[in-house]
């Protein structure tokens, strides 16, 4: 049965304040997982299997949140990524918003992607 | 001196659940230190042992393969103090397992009564960090552990 998006942040809401030990009115659309709600990488999975188990969705590695992209020198020159790079990383994520980070692709901004309505995003794309 | 705290797995169902126990002596070295006018078995070696406990679990239900470390205390709960002469069972259970992690959740008894919950995630380390490396061997499960669990898995064979 489809969601509605306001469902479905509550819902995501509910999941982060379990992962993270969070309050409620801390998670906002625009909070980042990892500067405001101090998200650490192995929180990163613990999210995913909660998503899963809470929505009922598969979740492939990867997907949610992409891995590896720093690790390969054709997407990241001089701690920015290249033209290629950004392009890629769009391609893998359509959910998240770019307008802020392309205007300065640097690498140590990337988590500023991950925040809460990138996550509703995506499992608005799982749920319909 | 060897940093096991648990004594006896009496039930193993692989890559679903198990159960241990550990009995607190006032022989016990730790108990004294904590405290010494009040003897009692810290709640972070309940952690330990809950995190023995489902790691086993976790780690045999891949035959042993993985370095699986603990990686995340989700939850950590305590109603009660545990003192020399209580026998602490441990019940872990598998609810997510997969290639690069798993996460358990558990309950620890004292005396046959519950007294608290732990949940845990585990990583599996040489499938998460790119370009850093590990010993190749596994320095996790060394044969200690294994031991505790054997008797149990040749019982379900």
């Amino acid at each position: 049965m489809p969601m509605t998006e306001s469902e479905v942040f509550e819902k995501v809401k509910e999941t982060l304040v379990e992962a993270l030990g969070v309050d409620d009115d801390e998670v906002t659309p625009e909070a980042t997982l990892t500067g405001d709600l101090g998200a650490e990488s192995i929180d990163f999975l613990d999210i995913v299997f909660r998503l899963e188990k809470a929505f009922d969705v598969k979740i492939p590695r990867g997907e949610l949140f992409p891995d590896n992209i720093l690790n390969n020198p054709e997407l990241v020159k001089d701690g920015k990524l290249t033209e290629s790079g950004l392009s890629q990383l769009k391609q893998r994520m359509p959910h998240a918003d770019f307008s802020q980070f392309e205007q300065d692709p640097d690498v140590n901004k990337m988590a500023e992607l991950f925040r809460v309505q990138t996550i509703v995003n995506y499992v608005m794309t799982k749920v319909k | 001196m060897r940093w096991i705290w648990i004594d006896r797995f009496i039930e193993f169902e692989p890559g679903k659940k198990a159960t241990a126990i550990k009995n607190v002596s006032l022989a016990e070295e730790h108990v004294h230190d904590h405290w010494e006018a009040y003897p009692t078995h810290p709640a972070s070696l309940l952690i330990e042992g809950m995190a023995q406990t489902a790691g086993v679990l976790v780690g045999q239900a891949r035959d042993f393969k993985e370095k699986v470390v603990l990686a995340k205390i989700a939850k950590a709960e305590f109603d009660d103090i545990v003192t020399p002469g209580d026998q602490v069972t441990f019940k872990a259970e598998i609810e997510t397992i997969a290639p690069e992690a798993a996460a358990t959740k558990g309950k620890v008894l004292c005396n046959g009564r519950e007294i608290g919950r732990v949940d845990l995630m585990f990583s599996h380390i040489d499938k998460n960090l790119a370009g850093v490396e590990f010993p190749k061997e596994n320095f996790v499960f060394t044969g200690q552990l294994e031991r505790l669990v054997a008797p149990l898995l040749e019982k379900s064979k």
